[in-house]
Formats: C-alpha cells, structure tokens, sequence
C-alpha cells in the first residue's frame, strides 16, 4: 500500500500509535475532554487525522482519502466510512469536531458552526516547516499531544538528514498540466530545494504557483525538468507535457512524472517524496 | 495580380511577425538567426519546435477556413455560409473530442482528423439536405444553429463525462479555438488533409463561376452539379475538419475575409477563393500575434478575437440581407 514509502519510515508511528493508543484508552476512563466523534472533510486533514487519532475517535473521512492516485494513506482509509464534505452529510454524522482545510467551502463551514459544531480549519503547508505545525495544531484539536511530539520529532530527524546539503545543486523545473509551475515559497518547491536542487522558476521570477509558458522553460534551460502527474483520459491541458521541445534540449533530462501523492499534503510522508527527488538528484549525478 | 502580390506580402510579413513575437523577448534578428542557423540553444529549440509550427500552422488553418468560406458562399450563394456559423466547425470538434476520449487517437494518430473530417462530411451534408441550394437565408442559418447547437452539447458532454479533472477546461478550447504549445506533431496530421481539401476546393473555380448565373445554366454549359457538390463537401470537410481537429473551432474567418475581397476581385467566385485562402491565412496570423500581444503568459483564445471583428459583420450582414427581403 505505501508505494515509495519505506516501512522503516513507518515503524517509529505506528509503534507510537499503538502505545500511546493503549495510553489514550486507559485515560478514557475518566471524563474525557477529547473530542470523540471527529469527522474530517478535507485530504490533508484526513491523513493528519488518520496518524494521530485514537481508534474510534476519528469517524468519517471524505472520499478522497480512498482514492490512492491523491492520497497517501488510501488504504488506511479504506477502513473509515466516506463523507462527501457537504454540511448535510456531516451534520447527519453528529460530530463533536469537524476538521477541515481553510479552502474548504465558507458556505458548509459557517453552516457547521451555525449549528453548533465546532470545526477546525488547517492551512495548507507551504513549506516543510509547516509539517511539525500542522502536526501539533492536529494533536491539540485531537488532543493527542503527546503523540504528534514524538512524531514531529521523528520527522525533524529524518529531514535532516535526507537534506544534507550536496556539493552542486543542479538546476530543475517543476512542470504540470496547463504549463503550471511552482517557486520556492510552495511545498513542492520545498521537496526540491530539500532534494538538492535548484528551481528555474524563481529565476523566472515565480515564487509561488503560476504559469511558465513553454518557452520561458525552454530558455531557462534547465538540468531536468520533473513533470506533473499524468491523470487518466486525454485533455488539451495535459497536451503541453509531450511537447516534442522538452525532448529537443540537449542538456536537459526530462524525468517524467515524479510528484504524485507524496507532495500534496504537509504529513510526514512527504519525506518519502524528498527521498524521491534526492534519488533523482544521485541518478542525475552518477550519469554524468 | 495586383491583388495577389499584396496579399502575400501581407501573410510573409505576418509570417515574419508571428516568428518574432512570444512570452519570451529575444531580438527579431537574434531569433530568425536561431531558426536558420540550428545552433543548439534553447532558443533555435524555441524558435524551430514552438513558434515555427505555431506560424505554420495559423497561416495553412486561416487559409483552410477562408477558402472554405469562400467556397460554401459561392456554391451556395449566400454570404452568410460560414463554416464556424452553420456548424461544420463545432462538428468537426466533436469528431476530434469523441476520437480523443475514446483514447482512438493514442491507438491511431490519424484517428484524430479522420474523425474531425467524419463529422464534418456529416455536418455540411445536413446542410446541404436542410438548406439546399436553393434554400433561403433563414433556413440556412437556422440549420447552422440547430447543428451548432447539438455538436456543442456533445462536446461539452463528452468533455463533462472524462475521467480527466482538466477536460472540462477544454470546451473552451474547442468552441474557441487556440494555437498555444502546438508543435509539428500537429502539422503533419493537418498538413495533409488541409492540402487535399484545398485542391479540391481550388478546383471548384468554373463550376462556381457557372453557377452564378443559376443552375440550369451552368448544367447548360457542361458543369456536373452533382460532381461541384461532391467535391464540395469532401473539400470542406477535410479542411475545416484537419484546421479543427488541432486548432479548435475557429469561428468567423470564412465569413469576414471573403466579404472583405469580394469586391476586389470583381464578385467571380473562382477568383475568392484562392484570394481568401491567403486572406485567411493573413487574418488567423494576424489574430495569432493578437492574443500573444493582448495576454503574453495566458492562452487567450482565437475565437474571442474572431467574434470581436466577425459579429459586428454579421449583424450587417444580417441587416442587409433583411432590408433587400423588404
């Protein structure tokens, strides 16, 4: 199920979910200030969610978590019942907290919160930094403090040493449907710069998400541009990804689809993503 | 002759522009020497993968339509004939969507104009069955907006029922139309229908001119109709399906660049048409460097441009047409 994800990754979490699982249970005992019908209607708080919650606690995902081309977790998920994140379907499932990202419709959360459930939005990571933020802000909402410490601390130890800084940085471009790339300030650019690599898109003066037409790319002339996911069906928009012009650069290795699940959502999988690239960044160097 | 050099001096000149314009500013001579000289930097990739077939492709896509037009109108004589306007061009485009999103194209490349082409033969057949030759303005034009209507809801259904989250952005293209990112993938698929459609288009010339001076009369002196008409469609089809099956339907050319040189040429539909290939070809490079001058770094559409200067023209049209009814 975890794709590119080591199980190593996983071990120290799952053995934290498990211990401080039996912990969480013998606490229940007593008056319990913890919220115990959670119902998440958003990816990221949906994976977020998966990690911290105690069995039983977390009640109904949205539909997304299930689908493994999104989601890290689709298979854990697999075992929660769906929701489609319309307030009335939420509602029916009579939650004590809702757990939504701060894009989520204005429209069903003020519905929520107009009827008397309390719901707790997460903006979405722009950076790796943001990983251990989100983390602790879903350990208090949950609360489950004790076990998103260990895993933030987990976390901030498996980043460093992924990113040890190499000698050169070579040059990448990030390259998705609609000639969409992004700069630094997002969370995929983030993964690349942890990776080792340099992002043509600041050089074009993009920070965070926008267009970088065809030939902009091609003057910037990069070392390797990393493509998009690639969705099922056909669409015009996709169409720029096998421009014969990206093939056409001599010096340019064009890597195909590298970003995929892993670089959505701010969770600690994303380490598997910046492993990713860094395999990437060792192939690139061991070619030349 | 007059007439004739101008014109091409007119679609080298746009040629030239269209070569030189793009998101990213490099110096015209520095530009044109990448693409002659391939000296291995991105830019001769820029110049020789990205703008050479987009300028390619907008003059031989202009010339396909404008010489459709031309065609149609003589043929059916009526100025309000227009490809894009009585739904060869949105049938074409449901052609290219169906054999796109039925991953036909991945089996078979070719499937993508045979397809355009297909669904065009059926819509200027439907045409010719509903309007006839002798069939008034409003039969005409109802008949164009009856199919426009139906292709355009395929379409958009087709689209609405992909897989693929960015599909649905595409009727957009499709109805508009848009030479951004093409390559010469895109070339070699069209070139070909494009170039057969046009000679038998361009062979139309007598059977036209006859034809002004109505059908018995042409019959009289020796023109097969039923041969004018065959080939007709066929040319038609292949044309306005290969120019739509990679550019999107691109609306209006056939009607404004025929009006335009209808004068200039004396009214003789054998001379319009070969005169609005080229003005076809100049309006749709003309429109091409537009939209990269009016929104550099975003995919503005051609049709919007098209309908900006077409719809004017064809509310006169349509007034003109009302007033010598009266």
């Amino acid at each position: 199920m975890w794709g590119c994800v080591r199980p190593s990754d996983l071990k120290p979490w799952l053995a934290a979910l498990v211990l401080t699982g039996a912990a969480a249970f013998a606490a229940t005992a007593g008056a319990d200030p913890r919220p115990q019908r959670v119902v998440s209607i958003n990816l990221c708080t949906d994976q977020l969610a998966l990690m911290l919650a105690d069995p039983g606690q977390l009640i109904s995902v949205s539909k997304l978590a299930q689908d493994p081309s999104s989601s890290s977790m689709a298979d854990l998920a697999r075992a929660y019942p769906t929701n489609g994140s319309g307030a009335e379907e939420v509602y029916l499932l009579k939650p004590d907290l809702v757990l939504g990202g701060t894009f989520t419709s204005p429209a069903t959360v003020s519905m929520l919160e107009n009827l008397g459930i309390r719901v707790e939005l997460f903006a979405p990571a722009r950076s790796l930094a943001d990983v251990p933020k989100r983390l602790k802000q879903m350990g208090k909402a949950l609360g489950q403090e004790d076990k998103a410490a260990t895993m933030i601390a987990t976390f901030e130890t498996d980043l460093a040493t992924l990113s040890a800084a190499p000698e050169h940085r070579p040059r990448a471009a990030l390259y998705y449907v609609n000639s969409y790339s992004v700069g630094d300030h997002t969370l995929a650019g983030d993964i690349l710069r942890a990776g080792g690599f340099d992002n043509v898109a600041a050089e074009a003066g993009l920070r965070q998400g926008g267009t970088l037409a065809l030939e902009q790319l091609i003057l910037l002339d990069p070392d390797v541009i990393i493509e998009g996911r690639d969705y099922p069906g056909q669409a015009r928009a996709e169409e720029v990804l096998h421009h014969p012009a990206l093939h056409a650069l001599s010096g340019t290795r064009v890597a195909g689809t590298v970003t995929d699940r892993d670089w959505i959502c701010g969770t600690p999988l994303v380490l598997s993503a910046v492993r990713n690239i860094r395999d990437l960044r060792l192939s690139l160097e061991a070619a030349q | 002759m007059k007439l004739a050099t101008g014109l091409i001096l007119l679609v080298a000149a746009l040629f030239v522009i269209s070569l030189v314009i793009g998101v990213a500013a490099v110096p015209a001579g520095q530009s044109l020497r990448a693409l002659i000289w391939d000296d291995g930097t991105p830019l001769a990739v820029v110049m020789r993968e990205i703008r050479l077939p987009r300028a390619i492709l907008a003059a031989l896509i202009g010339a396909a339509l404008g010489l459709s037009g031309a065609a149609m109108q003589g043929y059916l004589r009526n100025p309000l004939a227009e490809p894009g306007l009585i739904g060869v061009s949105g049938a074409a485009a449901l052609g290219a969507v169906v054999s796109l999103q039925t991953g036909l194209s991945l089996l078979f490349p070719l499937a993508l104009p045979f397809a355009a082409l297909a669904m065009a033969v059926l819509a200027v057949l439907l045409i010719l069955v509903l309007a006839g030759p002798r069939g008034s303005s409003i039969t005409l034009i109802l008949a164009g907006i009856a199919i426009s209507a139906l292709t355009g809801a395929l379409t958009s259904l087709a689209l609405n029922l992909s897989p693929n989250p960015f599909a649905a952005a595409d009727i957009v293209f499709w109805m508009m139309g848009s030479l951004a990112d093409r390559s010469f993938v895109h070339v070699w698929l069209a070139a070909p229908f494009i170039a057969i459609g046009a000679a038998l288009l361009f062979s139309l010339g007598r059977g036209l001119d006859a034809l002004t001076l109505g059908e018995d009369a042409a019959e009289a002196m020796g023109i097969g109709l039923k041969g004018v008409r065959l080939r007709l469609i066929l040319g038609t089809a292949a044309a306005v399906g290969a120019a739509t099956a990679v550019a999107g339907a691109i609306g209006f050319v056939g009607l404004v660049v025929p009006h335009l040189l209808r004068r200039a040429v004396g009214a003789r539909p054998s001379a319009l048409l070969w005169a609005s290939a080229l003005g076809g070809a100049a309006m749709v490079l003309a429109a091409d460097i537009a939209v990269r001058l009016i929104l550099p770094d975003r995919d503005l559409k051609l049709g919007v441009l098209m309908a900006l200067v077409g719809a004017p023209l064809f509310l006169h049209l349509i007034f003109r047409t009302k007033r010598e009814m009266a």
